[in-house]
């Protein structure tokens, strides 16, 4: 089905973007790479009155390293992590997950960015972001904002960004010394949303204990959601298996999904703890660490 | 809105709905026929064309207006005159095909795959397809026609001369 008509604006620059939202305000959503956005207006889901397509802003794909964190502009496609081998050992977690979001070929054109914004409840990038307590940055007429992932994970579909402003960027952050993540996703096929899916950061003290820890499920609830249970229970504590053994229940006691085509509820509860169990094995083997 | 897009060599300024998707614009505005549609909803990559020689598409996710200015290569534009792309001729000497409904996605893909990966492994291949569907050949000899358009592609490339006579 085709969407329903529309306006189309394109921006020039993030100014022009933000001009157009302010002049259209909630009737207006922002097109960058489209990949879930267009799928919802074919299917309905969606009907904005204008779309203001940010593609032609020259300078937004940017993938920078610096200041112990990962900055992505609102134009980073998944394909350009996922083709950046150079960052794949400071931010496992992410590259991960650039491999596994839909297909080569969406990836091509969809955007981490556009993804957290999107904000779907199976989607892969807000389990990351929550694992490495990212932030967002948010724009409109009146400033600029930056947003703690947690705030800016609203509900299903909904995000922190109100009408008149855009998600300009996402912020990860790799401090210093011994941290690692990884993703772990179980899906019927290529390219279909998660059934379960989890991600685990950590990093460590000089004693060889989980100093920082962020632990978070996809599919298991309206939006991807932090297991704090199992992040308090690993902090400060050395790596066993009875631990992540642990972690992994909470996981799955965390985990409130819908039974669908996928499976049924208590097999996603189980794969929630049986994925936070491999994120944590796969994060402690990045860190050298036998468990 | 009027927009201006090459195709396969050449421009075409075309008015166009902004809702009308790129897939449809190549079929029934231009008449390219070669870009097929298949689920609709980016899943299955039929429809998949290369714009600006870097980047594979799904069309039917993706507005026509967004490719205003940019140059799209459809299957219509592999082949130079009756010489075959190597992607095209490894497709039929492997029988990389059956029905050939997912054969424009598949070269197209492949196009780009190729290009940014020149030299892939079998595992390389077939995670680069993974987002295009056959339901016809097992996809065995679609990996071994990608693996055989790398060697031919790859031998022009060392000995340009050679392959050229």
């Amino acid at each position: 089905m085709f969407p329903a008509a529309f306006d189309y604006h394109r921006a020039g620059s993030v100014d022009e973007a933000i001009a157009l939202l302010k002049q259209y305000g909630g009737d207006a959503r922002i097109l960058a790479g489209g990949q879930s956005l267009i799928p919802a207006m074919r299917y309905r889901l969606a009907r904005p009155a204008v779309l203001i397509d940010i593609n032609p802003v020259s300078d937004l794909g940017y993938i920078r390293d610096s200041d112990g964190m990962l900055v992505l502009g609102a134009l980073a496609r998944d394909a350009e992590l996922e083709r950046t081998p150079k960052l794949h050992d400071r931010y496992p977690l992410l590259a991960d997950v650039s491999a596994v979001v839909a297909d080569p070929v969406v990836r091509q054109m969809g955007t981490v960015v556009g993804s957290l914004c999107h904000n779907d409840p199976a989607g892969d990038w807000a389990v990351a972001a929550l694992a490495s307590r990212a932030q967002v940055v948010v724009r409109g007429a009146a400033g600029t904002r930056t947003v703690a992932i947690d705030d800016f994970l609203v509900d299903s579909f909904t995000t922190a960004v109100a009408d008149g402003e855009m998600a300009l960027e996402a912020h990860f952050p790799a401090p210093p010394g011994r941290n690692a993540g990884s993703y772990q996703k179980i899906e019927r096929k290529v390219g279909d949303f998660a059934t379960a899916s989890a991600a685990a950061w950590a990093s460590l003290a000089a004693d060889g204990t989980f100093a920082e820890v962020g632990i978070a499920i996809g599919a298991a609830g309206p939006t991807a959601k932090r297991v704090v249970a199992a992040e308090t229970l690993l902090r400060g504590k050395k790596p066993t298996r009875e631990l992540i053994r642990a972690a992994a229940d909470e996981a799955a006691k965390a985990a409130d999904p819908s039974a669908d085509g996928r499976g049924s509820v208590a097999y996603k509860k189980a794969m929630a703890g049986v994925l936070v169990g491999r994120a944590l094995d796969g994060t402690c083997k990045r860190l050298g660490i036998e468990v | 809105m009027t927009i201006t897009v090459t195709v396969n060599g050449t421009k075409y300024v075309r008015d166009v709905e902004p809702r009308t998707l790129l897939a449809y614009f190549l079929r029934e505005s231009l008449g390219l026929t070669g870009t097929h549609i298949g689920c609709d909803s980016s899943s299955c990559g039929v429809c998949v064309v290369v714009m600006d020689g870097e980047r594979a598409v799904k069309s039917c996710t993706m507005f026509a207006v967004q490719a205003d200015g940019h140059e799209i290569l459809t299957v219509e534009g592999l082949a130079a005159g009756a010489a075959l792309h190597p992607l095209q001729q490894a497709f039929w000497d492997q029988h990389g095909l059956q029905c050939g409904y997912c054969t424009p996605g598949m070269l197209m893909t492949s196009y780009v795959l190729l290009g940014k990966n020149p030299n892939p492994s079998e595992a390389e291949i077939r995670d680069g397809l993974s987002g295009n569907l056959c339901r016809c050949t097992g996809y065995n000899n679609i990996v071994k026609a990608v693996q055989q358009a790398a060697a031919t592609l790859g031998a022009a490339a060392r000995e340009p001369e050679a392959v050229a006579s």
